[in-house]
């Protein structure tokens, strides 16, 4: 009796291996991958490598272009532009990251309990979001980030803020759809309990939309950061966080257009990385893409 | 010989907005032990929801349920996860029934997991006995769902339903989505189960066909009304309640030099949602009089056989 | 080519392959169907899930997705008329006038947001010169052959029931009296009982308007009730042809005769069903040799290594198979 042959033969079956299995086929996933690894390890050893220190004025070499001297270039204060995008990936990496996880994160467990309960405590946390929501994103990172002054941890806490409601919203739309179906029925049946089907079968079933948000996140994370910094809030100079460093180069654009170029060629790159990173990781994450 | 499924009386409303949805309205019926009961009926008859509120998917709004004589019709906690144990569901769509993400040995595996009553070895090898007694070939056994048909994936919800040994057992239209070579397959099975295991079975269906080959007794539903109840092949040879008889009718025969003669119902189904009084079916009926708006009774024309029809003797 | 006068060749399909394409697999799903259609007669086309059957219609009407999809072969002719070689224009002209299709599943074939009334007035005004109110009074016409009250005209699809929407869909169909009308699986997601009624319906509109009709279906006692030919296909390929009755009375293939054995009869108590065993093929991966041969009991290495021809049966009906002998003799 033939029976059609299953394509993958399976060595090791746990998820995570899967996963890794089917990300690695996707090239652009890979590329992207790579590249933010690699901006990740040089971040991590950048006060180690970085020829001038971040802060090392030289007023001698004030805004000079890229040469063999200063790859990047040097700023307004003659400061050595590709140290400082080296040194920065440090704030900005992480802030960017860590918020957008924290957003990401808390937002999706209120979705989830939202979508799943439904009722008088979906209506009330929907409310609050919906406040949250009908500021602007700047705005309410200015207020807590005033609120508790500038800072790294505090500037990640202000910027947390942002991409909350929209992680919640959507996971909870997703939750909403998923719970239809009858597996979440059959679970029920087995006894499962609530924590069990929400955490084991409704947001893993769910939650790929928010990874392709996360990614795209962490962009608009660093250009807030970026905005806090600039109205003296946020991080604060003389710490190369590439945002800061974009909206400072601002004004001599047309002089000296290098001091602009660089950090934003760093977000650029930064945020294509996680973007290809993120598709992939969204398509391996989904059993049923696998072919 | 105490029956394993007895219900009496029993209701289940859904509140809508534009009123109340009498999904299953005072249906009484009980399944000896081994015995497969058919529910038949079309959309909205509320045999599905009947289903559900037996094995307390859903929470009936009253009535009484009995499982091997115990009344379980209020149990909560730690006993209403017991009864759930005992009790188990067969979904109809095999695309929706089981979980996308995870491996179908997981999904087999998992009741005895959450049960928490088994070690990881015990549960290994009842997964791997279970897949076996179902038909599903050892290296397909880490697959996932959507990399197996139709007809396998029912056959992990069979297993599943298994896996805690119950004794009674939902079957909601679990072939209706298959195709038919395999439909044959799956219900097969469902039998060789059965008999194996002394396992009791509510199959639910529209086709007719279907029922009549697997059930030991068949009960008729209408708009939540149970209109007639008979051992199966009596109900082919002798449909006494008039939904029942236009039903069979209505069935296109493979038979091409005996076609049916129909009996073609007027009109299309009344709503559910606070109904009138009396038969739901008289809107409709050929033979509809003035004492079918009263509330009907159920009643043994023959032994063994109920129908609840005012105008059953004079037919 | 002959120009055949009269019914004779109505719908004429020669040969027809069709594949999808996608990344790196090709779905094989009509693998060289050859069919016959007079005017006025209806044939049933007989299929599991993945045999081709939606694609085939879909073909004649040329409305498969350009991206994937792609007509390797074969060429149809509607009296007369090669399909393939018309002008997108002229195709237009076919559709909805001289060829209509009733899909598959009533819920989603109208348009949630538009009122069903217009939805019909939409295909006459298509097809029709003539001012808006004439068209607007075909339209309640249709709605009133259908059983359905002009005075729903203006209502929404969600305020229809199932087989509501399925006669609403049925007069869009009929609403310029088309000489073909490609029904895939009508009934298919209906109560039996409404079933019986759109049944009737279709067959009532069919003979006042000498309507010529492929049935897609896969359950038989549709096809015993309204079917004049049948054709049972697998693979992509049509594996038995014949009339109802030959095909009823003496099935010859051995696919045939499973399904036949498959289905549970009302008229027969049986303890067990006879399944085929296996699974229907897979269509990017179709077995060498005859389609159905891993499950078939009389394969031999001939079925294995090269696809039958059609050979004629005993009772004169087309059967692709070399063990129609043994198949018959059977159990």
């Amino acid at each position: 009796m033939a029976v059609p042959e299953i394509r993958n033969k399976h060595r090791n079956n746990s998820e995570m291996h899967r996963v890794m299995r089917q990300l690695k086929k996707n090239k652009l996933a890979m590329i992207g991958l790579v590249i933010f690894a690699i901006e990740i390890i040089v971040a991590i050893l950048s006060p180690y490598i970085i020829p001038y220190k971040y802060n090392a004025m030289d007023m001698t070499s004030v805004q000079k272009g890229p040469s063999l001297v200063h790859l990047f270039g040097t700023d307004e204060l003659g400061r050595d532009i590709f140290s400082r995008v080296l040194y920065g990936g440090q704030y900005s990496l992480t802030m960017g990251v860590l918020a957008t996880f924290i957003s990401t994160t808390v937002g999706m467990l209120i979705g989830a309990v939202s979508g799943y309960f439904g009722g008088k405590v979906d209506n009330i946390m929907m409310r609050i979001l919906d406040v949250i929501q009908s500021l602007p994103n700047m705005l309410l990172s200015i207020v807590i980030s005033a609120v508790l002054g500038s800072g790294f941890v505090n500037t990640i806490i202000a910027l947390s803020v942002n991409g909350l409601p929209a992680a919640a919203r959507m996971l909870r739309a997703q939750i909403m759809k998923e719970r239809e179906n009858e597996y979440i029925e059959a679970a029920v049946s087995i006894n499962c309990s609530r924590s069990r089907i929400i955490l084991n079968h409704l947001i893993p079933n769910s939650f790929s939309p928010n990874i392709v948000q996360a990614t795209m996140g962490v962009a608009s994370m660093i250009s807030i950061a970026a905005s806090l910094s600039f109205i003296g809030l946020g991080v604060q100079p003389p710490i190369p966080e590439w945002g800061a460093m974009l909206s400072a180069a601002r004004q001599f654009i047309r002089q000296s257009p290098h001091m602009v170029i660089f950090p934003g060629l760093a977000i650029a790159v930064t945020v294509l990385a996680l973007n290809l990173l993120g598709d992939g990781l969204r398509d391996a994450l989904d059993p049923k893409l696998k072919n | 010989m105490t029956p394993i499924v007895e219900i009496q009386n029993l209701k289940k409303y859904f509140p809508t907005a534009h009123g109340m949805l009498h999904a299953v309205d005072d249906v009484t019926f009980s399944i000896e032990k081994g015995k497969t009961l058919g529910v038949v009926g079309e959309s909205g008859c509320g045999k599905s929801t009947l289903g559900r509120t037996i094995i307390h998917l859903l929470e009936s709004t009253s009535g009484k349920i009995f499982l091997n004589g115990e009344d379980i019709t209020s149990v909560k906690g730690e006993q209403l996860k017991q009864c759930r144990e005992k009790m188990q569901i067969i979904f109809q769509d095999p695309y929706s029934s089981l979980d996308p993400r995870k491996s179908v040995e997981y999904t087999v595996r998992e009741p005895m997991v959450v049960s928490g009553r088994y070690k990881k070895e015990e549960i290994d090898k009842a997964a791997n006995e279970l897949m076996e007694l179902v038909g599903i070939d050892e290296r397909l056994r880490k697959s996932y769902p959507h990399e197996l048909d139709g007809g396998r994936r029912q056959r992990i919800g069979i297993a599943r339903a298994l896996a805690l040994d119950p004794m009674f057992i939902v079957c909601d239209e679990p072939v209706s989505a298959l195709d038919v070579s395999i439909q044959a397959q799956v219900l097969n099975l469902l039998k060789e189960l059965q008999i194996k295991r002394g396992l009791t079975y509510m199959f639910v269906t529209h086709d007719m066909s279907v029922v009549k080959h697997i059930s030991d007794d068949i009960c008729v539903m209408y708009l939540g009304q149970m209109v007639e109840k008979s051992p199966s092949k009596e109900l082919f040879v002798n449909p006494l309640h008039p939904y029942t008889r236009a039903l069979l009718s209505a069935i296109p025969s493979t038979d091409i030099h005996n076609p049916n003669k129909r009996e073609i119902l007027r009109g299309e189904l009344t709503s559910p949602i606070n109904p009138k009084p009396g038969c739901r079916f008289a809107a409709r009926c050929p033979y509809a009089s003035e004492a079918c708006h009263q509330p009907q009774k159920l009643e043994e024309v023959t032994p063994g056989h109920f129908v609840s029809c005012c105008r059953v003797h004079e037919l | 080519m002959n120009d055949n006068t009269e019914n004779k060749n109505f719908l004429d399909i020669e040969n027809l392959v069709v594949e999808y394409r996608s990344n790196d697999q090709t779905v094989h799903a009509v693998n060289g169907v050859s069919l016959k259609l007079e005017g006025g007669q209806v044939l049933g086309l007989v299929g599991e899930t993945g045999a081709g059957k939606t694609t085939i219609a879909k073909s004649i009407l040329r409305i498969l997705p350009d991206v994937s999809a792609r007509i390797a072969g074969g060429n149809i002719e509607l009296e007369g008329k090669q399909l393939f070689q018309l002008s997108e224009t002229e195709m237009q002209q076919i559709r909805g006038k001289k060829v209509s299709m009733i899909f598959q599943d009533p819920m989603t074939a109208l348009n949630p947001v538009q009122r069903i009334g217009e939805q019909i007035e939409e295909v006459v005004s298509l097809h029709n010169r003539g001012n808006h109110e004439d068209h607007v009074k075909r339209a309640e016409e249709m709605l009133e052959m259908v059983g359905i009250p002009k005075e729903r005209y203006r209502e929404y699809p969600h305020q229809f029931s199932g087989g509501m929407k399925q006669r609403v869909v049925i007069a869009m169909a009929l609403a310029c009296n088309p000489d073909l009308l490609l029904a895939d699986e009508p009934t298919t997601a209906l109560d039996v009982t409404i079933q019986a009624q759109v049944l009737d319906l279709i067959a009532e509109l069919r003979k006042k308007y000498h309507t010529a009709m492929i049935l897609i279906t896969h359950d038989m006692g549709v096809v015993a009730q309204t079917c004049d030919m049948v054709a049972v296909i697998y693979a992509g390929q049509i594996l038995e042809y014949g009339t109802k009755e030959q095909i009823f009375d003496h099935p010859s293939h051995p696919y045939t005769i499973g399904l036949f054995g498959a289905i549970p009869k009302l008229n027969v108590d049986e303890e067990w069903l006879h399944p085929i065993n296996g699974l229907p093929p897979d269509p990017t991966n179709l077995p060498q040799g005859c389609p159905f041969n891993p499950r078939c009991r009389f394969a031999t290495d001939e079925c294995r290594k090269k696809a039958a021809e059609m050979m004629k049966t005993p009772d004169g009906h087309d059967c692709r198979c070399i063990h129609i002998a043994e198949a018959l003799k059977g159990e």
